[in-house]
């Protein structure tokens, strides 16, 4: 970091601005934001997804369309561009498939 | 509560469509720009929901279908963006309308004459793309592939169906270009001005949220003159 990336502000203690990279736990938050919003959940129930829980083809709510919104939604909100060939029955098999290709992306870009 | 007015058709003439209509006589008559397609579908129930809590308050409020939307009889695939632009406008004369309330992509179809309000206003090219990725899923799920770049072709050249919409190349092409429109005299309200929960549209089946209505009801209710 050099100087120039720096924030210096009399009230506040100086604060470096790093690359606007989100964090792993940002990503996860703003995926569960997401799916909680498709499927709507109580934000609680969504919490309680680990890596194995069963997205597409388990839940019966998650059909082309609302998968499709759920991806364009990601895309909006997390301002990353996903192409036809990522999406694969493995990202949407299970909320790990799915946080882990939402991190290679937002690391991507 | 239902009636029926006589929406314009691009090629000249009317056809007689249904609109969902609280009236009264009120002073503040809202023209409802629903959102468009499968997002239409999804926020109906909440789009009325909204209507009944105008109704409350003695605020008239008109739901029109224009043409090839909804119950209308005539072809979607013919119909166009300006021709919507065209048949919103005639809507807004027809029940004299004094503010508007679009939803989502309805922003497109803002008539200039009025002022209002524009829910989670979006653009044309959102709901194509989610819309044509919906259709690669669903495609590649029954093991035949299709590519998004060549559905984008076979949609401005011969037009597409999308999530059972059959669109022209006109209204295709006119909504893939489509960004969402500047708000200009429009006061916008997100969804997160509605405390908690999510947009309607995202959801996987179509719901609806008394709280989430009665929030946005209060937004313009306040906001209207006495």
């Amino acid at each position: 970091m050099t100087p120039e990336n720096t924030v210096q502000d009399s009230d506040q203690p100086t604060k470096v601005i790093d690359s606007m990279a989100p964090s792993r736990a940002e990503i996860d938050a703003s995926v569960r934001a997401i799916l909680a919003d498709v499927l709507g959940l109580d934000p609680n129930d969504v919490a309680e997804f680990d890596g194995d829980t069963g997205l597409f083809g388990h839940l019966p709510e998650l059909d082309s369309m609302a998968v499709a919104g759920l991806l364009t939604e990601m895309e909006d909100r997390m301002d990353i561009v996903i192409e036809d060939d990522d999406v694969d029955g493995e990202m949407l098999e299970t909320y790990g498939g799915l946080l882990a290709f939402a991190e290679a992306k937002s690391i991507s870009v | 509560m239902l009636t029926n007015w006589p929406c314009p058709l691009p090629a000249g003439g009317s056809s007689d469509e249904y609109a969902v209509a609280f009236e009264s006589g009120a002073k503040h008559r809202i023209l409802l720009l629903p959102a468009l397609f499968d997002e239409a579908n999804k926020t109906r129930h909440q789009t009325i929901e909204i209507m009944r809590r105008f109704e409350g308050a003695g605020v008239d409020s008109v739901l029109p279908d224009l043409v090839g939307m909804n119950e209308s009889l005539q072809p979607l695939a013919e119909q166009t963006l300006e021709g919507w632009q065209a048949a919103a406008r005639a809507a807004a004369v027809h029940f004299q309308s004094t503010h508007m309330l679009s939803i989502r992509a309805g922003a497109l179809l803002a008539p200039p004459s009025l002022p209002g309000w524009r829910y989670a206003p979006s653009g044309g090219k959102q709901a194509i793309r989610s819309m044509i990725r919906a259709r690669t899923i669903a495609s590649r799920e029954a093991g035949t592939e299709e590519k998004s770049d060549n559905l984008t072709k076979l949609g401005e050249t011969e037009g597409i169906e999308l999530a059972g919409y059959q669109l022209g190349p006109a209204m295709f092409g006119q909504l893939a270009a489509a960004a969402t429109p500047d708000a200009g005299n429009l006061t916008d309200i997100a969804q997160s001005d509605l405390g908690a929960g999510g947009g309607l549209w995202l959801r996987a089946e179509p719901d609806y949220d008394a709280a989430q209505a009665d929030a946005l009801a209060a937004i313009i209710i306040m906001s209207l003159p006495k």
